[in-house]
């Protein structure tokens, strides 16, 4: 499966990332390259088999639909890049 | 002081030989002399450290001590440490201190251990070499041109080179195993579930699970004593007893059967590497074991299944690095977009991003069936190999790499060549077993693992024979040279 350069740029701008023009034709050979071996499971007979997600077949755990966390707020923002009265900044999103 | 072991360090903090404030001290001595040469550490807790030996010295004066009160030793730089770095090796969390300490983390300060600091690793625990740290590689005390494995090499080099008895790591395809196996220490992923992944920085949550780097089985089984717990804070936490692990160690080995899957001595694998795990099966026979070939038929299936399966979850697991709300932000965002973008493209290194690039492709509309719904099958039919290898043998006993420890530079440029190095340990994370690696022996003076690979939940009997093997053996005594 080999991915054209329009393709790479499209699936870093899928996952936000920038990705240096320098580096596309590097970044298409190797992911060409990974998506090359991932399709030898093509070859794999499937038919029938349940899609396994968890290695135990585990279902969720619930619990009690109670507040069991106290607010933290004030020690979660004094690690992030901006903030202003209690929000985060980013730059403006709305006209 | 330095080649005790944890549970040499055990005993004789109880007997009063010295204190925890004494070999944490030599111990940190040891790291600033030795470090430099291998950069193991990314960051060094000196004060917390002596504050915690301390702490642990006035515990036992005042008779409550347990088996790890003051014993030192590292934690991967992957689980959150409250107040500490926790850069998971790379430049997007390279100002990040944790609010908050990982389970795993918490459960040895309450033990009474003593960490010394946070250990070098893959960027995100992705890579086989170390080489995808943004702190620089670490070197393998064993031969410094040479890489001591991934992701957790950190805590592998520093076990090796007798800077801590024993450190944390966490293995989502091999990355306890395989660095344990090229720098000749000991090193066990228990079964998914049996350790809180809480606190600890996903990358594949169905893959991820915490683990041991120690010297000695025995080690290993202590620090699984401590590790080991339920933990309703995961939601992938199995409720289910912890054993003591210690205490089966010395069981008979006598009558116990091992599997060897033909599809794990393969003609590529060099006849030297071959010859050194085949002596310690040899060993195991003189030891009453029984040995039977095996087919684990889906084998070849392994390494594409987990690069997509992998790739997919830390896509979405990494998609909370936005720039926003901690970690690193690019200088001066013209939007939002603009924001995520570079904060991302400058944040992550090629391989993480490599990877989530083919996870995010893997994800999108109209390739789910082709690639995550095919490899979540494929995954089960892996699984069911080792089922119905089970039925028949206690323990299946392989390579844990291909290759001793290899050149730095060497397989930097073809990322696939570099993911065939977990060839033989990524089945069983996608099964979920727990596995182990203990040194086995060398060729041309460099470690070779042997892997014992168990069923679920049989930690215990891993550990046993493990522990039996190095009762026989003195592979795991050897130390690399300079070191002694």
């Amino acid at each position: 499966m080999a991915l054209d350069q329009d393709q790479v740029r499209k699936i870093a701008s899928l996952a936000r990332l920038q990705i240096d023009d320098g580096q596309i034709a590097e970044y298409q050979t190797n992911l060409t390259n990974i998506l090359d071996l991932v399709d030898q499971l093509s070859a794999a007979d499937t038919n029938g088999v349940d899609p396994m997600a968890h290695p135990l077949d585990a279902v969720q755990r619930l619990r009690a639909d109670v507040v069991t966390e106290k607010n933290q707020r004030e020690n979660f923002q004094k690690i992030a890049p901006a903030t202003e009265q209690g929000h985060y900044l980013v730059p403006r999103v709305v006209e | 002081m330095h080649n005790k072991t944890i549970a040499e360090i055990s005993r004789d903090l109880a007997a009063g030989e010295y204190s925890s404030t004494e070999i944490t001290t030599d111990l940190l001595a040891r790291v600033k002399d030795l470090d430099k040469g291998l950069n193991s550490f990314i960051t060094v807790t000196e004060e917390q450290a002596l504050a915690q030996a301390k702490a642990a010295d006035e515990r036992r004066a005042a008779g409550n001590a347990t088996a790890w009160t003051g014993v030192p030793m590292a934690h991967k730089d992957i689980f959150c440490t409250k107040g500490v770095l926790t850069t998971c090796g790379s430049k997007m969390l390279g100002n990040f201190e944790a609010p908050y300490d990982a389970t795993v983390v918490e459960n040895f300060s309450n033990a009474g251990a003593v960490s010394l600091g946070k250990t070098n690793m893959d960027e995100f625990a992705m890579g086989s070499s170390n080489e995808t740290s943004y702190f620089g590689p670490v070197k393998n005390p064993w031969d410094k041109d040479r890489v001591p494995g991934g992701s957790s090499g950190g805590s592998a080099a520093a076990v090796a080179a007798r800077l801590v008895p024993g450190a944390t790591a966490t293995d989502t395809g091999g990355s306890i195993r395989q660095p344990a196996a090229l720098c000749g220490i000991t090193g066990l992923k228990p079964t998914y579930g049996r350790v809180s992944r809480w606190g600890m920085i996903a990358f594949a949550s169905s893959l991820d699970q915490a683990g041991t780097m120690t010297r000695t089985v025995e080690d290993s089984a202590m620090m699984m004593n401590v590790m080991a717990s339920f933990d309703k804070k995961d939601s992938t936490c199995v409720e289910r007893d912890v054993p003591d692990y210690t205490s089966t160690l010395n069981d008979s080995i006598e009558g116990m059967t091992i599997g060897l899957p033909t599809e794990y001595f393969r003609d590529d694998i060099s006849a030297e590497m071959q010859q050194q795990v085949r002596n310690a099966i040899a060993e195991y026979e003189k030891m009453g074991a029984k040995v039977k070939e095996i087919s684990l038929p889906n084998t070849h299936l392994s390494v594409p299944t987990y690069y997509v399966v992998a790739p997919a979850e830390c896509s979405a697991n990494l998609s909370r690095m936005d720039g926003v709300r901690f970690g690193y932000r690019c200088e001066d965002p013209k939007d939002i977009e603009d924001l995520y973008c570079r904060s991302r493209g400058e944040g992550f290194g090629n391989e993480v991003k490599r990877r989530i690039m083919v996870g995010a492709y893997a994800l999108s509309a109209g390739f789910y069936d082709a690639y995550y719904k095919k490899a979540q099958q494929v995954r089960r039919l892996i699984k069911n190999d080792f089922v119905e290898a089970f039925k028949d043998v206690d323990v299946i006993m392989s390579p844990t790499s291909p290759t001793p420890a290899f050149k730095f530079g060497e397989k930097t440029d073809d990322p696939v060549a570099m993911y065939l190095e977990d060839i033989f340990t990524i089945a069983t994370n996608l099964a979920g077993l727990p596995g182990m690696s203990v040194p086995c022996g060398q060729v041309n003076n460099l470690p070779v693992g042997l892997q014992l690979i168990g069923n679920y939940f049989d930690e215990a009997r891993i550990l046993n024979a493990g522990h039996k093997f190095q009762q026989a053996t003195d592979w795991h005594l050897k130390a690399p040279q300079g070191i002694e």
